[in-house]
């Protein structure tokens, strides 16, 4: 895991991809192309790439109304925006009527860094995850990011897939993304750790930490948070007795509430989940700001030791 | 279709409208009383459908962003043979495909759900869009209603509509003054609502009776300006056609009861 890229890089270099091989791609922007990427769509295809200006609520119908014409949307922006000023848009407009339209949204969680608290979206996979049929998605890597813009748009729906500012670790291995379906990162039977997007490498980095600890932890990359991997999270929760769930996103409502759900009341075990603690962000670099939220490596490791 | 039978479908609309809210006990009849010249004129003398293909490709598209106004757009889908007459008594009930505002996935002839305010001209916008990219001659109709425009959204894509000059789109607007808590002066002035209009960068039409067929039929067949969307302003009344109800904030949102149904079914036809 040596190299770095944003989602948000692998999303825009695979939207050019796409919009190559399929004429029905467009891609809708409000005004920071520059910033989610699509910038990469708008020099390649110009007649396809349409920017809204600083106007995510009309961003949001328009490409609800393209969607009808028999086109495939991917309309983004700040994730704040997207998913937060425009939640009743995607609602109603989108959702609702069930139309096929792609959402991705960028500069989520805390690790904006400097922008601050105003602008880290950390209730995104909340606030869609509640809508009837929306499908979240959270790609860990930029492989798994190019992945899952594939397989978006060979889905006829509405989807939701949140992509990061910050330049990540690309896993060394390529694994196959399908909606709706978990991948094992690492095998263990003392606990099991659901983590999404960034988390999933600290996640793996944390759980050698605690190999040196003689804990045996399996690590889980839940890149799709709704509908949840309910198969794979029960038999990890069952083996290992022990879950921590661990997202950049508020505890209320994400990854861990998505978890939960699947094991209230049908599996009994330990739960503990790590994430921003119901408060707000902060501006920071972006590596100090993760440290604050407790949401590094050697961190994790440590609150999955006390969790044990 | 001549202007007659025009007006013979515009009456029956509005027995739909009042039936409608009557059976349901609750609905909009004011804005959809309003509204019907407006829609009757599209749907009858404008729109290339298709009521057998209710998603033929190449058909022309109606956003109702006033969605409350559901009575009346129910009246003119069935009038066009997209709906039947007896989906009429289940309007607002359980399992119903007639919901309280239109419903997409349910209605045929509805291509936008609808109701929640500010957004249909939106819609409206990547319709358009969409068939100028596909290089359909596809024309796209939006209504909206006049308490409406107080929703910021509304001028986001009027600005969009302009810059991305939309002259396959018309904006229909619903002007009858009144809205949910009093007149649209009292709520949230519009102010020089014409003048807003032109320079948001519209092809206006201003239509003095928006209740008269012949001065809708006419704005809905002016020539439409090459690159510059265009806007119908049509002032209308509140609950046109029945007494009781026209320039009656009051009737925003209330159903007739037995006797007034009776009532206004009897002015109607009279």
């Amino acid at each position: 895991m040596s190299e770095k890229i944003a989602t948000r890089e692998a999303y825009g270099r695979a939207l050019v991809e796409l919009g190559a091989q399929n004429d029905k791609v467009v891609v809708l922007d409000a005004d920071l192309a520059g910033a989610t990427m699509t910038k990469y769509f708008k020099a390649a295809c110009p007649d396809r790439f349409f920017d809204m200006g600083i106007a995510e609520a009309d961003l949001v119908d328009t490409a609800a109304g393209l969607s009808t014409m028999g086109l495939i949307p991917f309309a983004s922006t700040f994730a704040m925006f997207g998913a937060g000023r425009a939640y009743e848009q995607v609602r109603n407009s989108v959702a609702y009527p069930k139309f096929n339209v792609k959402l991705v949204m960028s500069h989520a969680g805390v690790s904006v860094g400097e922008d601050g608290g105003s602008h880290q979206c950390i209730e995104d996979l909340a606030l869609m995850r509640a809508i009837p049929g929306m499908t979240v998605i959270v790609p860990a890597d930029a492989n798994e990011t190019k992945a899952a813009v594939y397989a978006m748009a060979k889905y006829n729906g509405p989807v939701y897939m949140r992509t990061s500012r910050l330049a990540s670790p690309v896993f060394e291995e390529a694994h196959p993304f399908e909606i709706g379906k978990a991948t094992v990162l690492r095998e263990g039977k003392d606990v099991a750790v659901f983590a999404c997007g960034l988390m999933v490498s600290e996640a793996l980095e944390a759980a050698k930490l605690l190999a040196a600890d003689g804990i045996d932890a399996a690590v889980i990359n839940v890149s799709t948070i709704k509908p949840i991997d309910a198969e794979c999270v029960t038999k990890y929760a069952l083996q290992c007795g022990k879950v921590v769930t661990v997202e950049e996103h508020s505890v209320i409502g994400g990854l861990g509430d998505a978890v939960s759900s699947v094991l209230m009341g049908k599996v009994a075990c330990g739960f503990t989940k790590l994430g921003v603690q119901d408060e707000f962000g902060q501006s920071g670099k972006a590596a100090d700001v993760l440290r604050e939220y407790r949401l590094a490596a050697d961190l994790i490791a440590e609150d999955i030791k006390k969790a044990l | 279709m001549t202007n007659q039978e025009l007006a013979q479908v515009c009456k029956q609309v509005r027995r739909d409208i009042i039936n409608m809210t009557a059976n349901a006990g609750s609905g909009h009849p004011g804005g959809s009383l309003s509204a019907v010249e407006l829609m009757t004129g599209v749907f009858f003398t404008q729109m290339r459908v298709d009521p057998k293909n209710p998603k033929w490709e190449d058909r022309d598209r109606f956003v109702l962003s006033k969605g409350h106004a559901a009575p009346c757009y129910y009246g003119v889908l069935a009038e066009k043979g997209f709906i039947s007459r007896d989906e009429f008594q289940n309007f607002r009930q359980l399992h119903s495909i007639l919901q309280g505002h239109p419903d997409a996935k349910k209605v045929p002839g509805v291509d936008a759900s609808t109701g929640s305010l500010g957004q249909g001209v939106s819609i409206a916008n990547g319709m358009a869009m969409g068939a100028k990219l596909l290089g359909k001659d596809t024309k796209v109709y939006v209504m909206c209603g006049d308490g409406e425009c107080q929703e910021g959204q509304i001028w986001e894509a009027f600005m969009a509509a302009a810059h991305y000059k939309l002259d396959n789109l018309t904006v229909l607007i619903d002007w009858n003054g009144l809205q949910i808590d009093g007149s649209n002066d009292e709520v949230m002035s519009l102010g020089d609502f014409p003048a807003k209009l032109r320079a948001f960068g519209f092809d206006l039409h201003e239509v003095a009776d928006g209740n008269d067929l012949e001065q809708v039929l006419a704005a809905l067949n002016a020539p439409t300006v090459p690159g510059k969307p265009k806007c119908i302003l049509a002032h209308t009344v509140k609950g046109k056609g029945v007494s009781f109800m026209e320039n009656q904030a009051g009737w925003h949102g209330k159903a007739p009861n037995a006797e007034q149904r009776e009532q206004a079914l009897k002015e109607l036809e009279g």
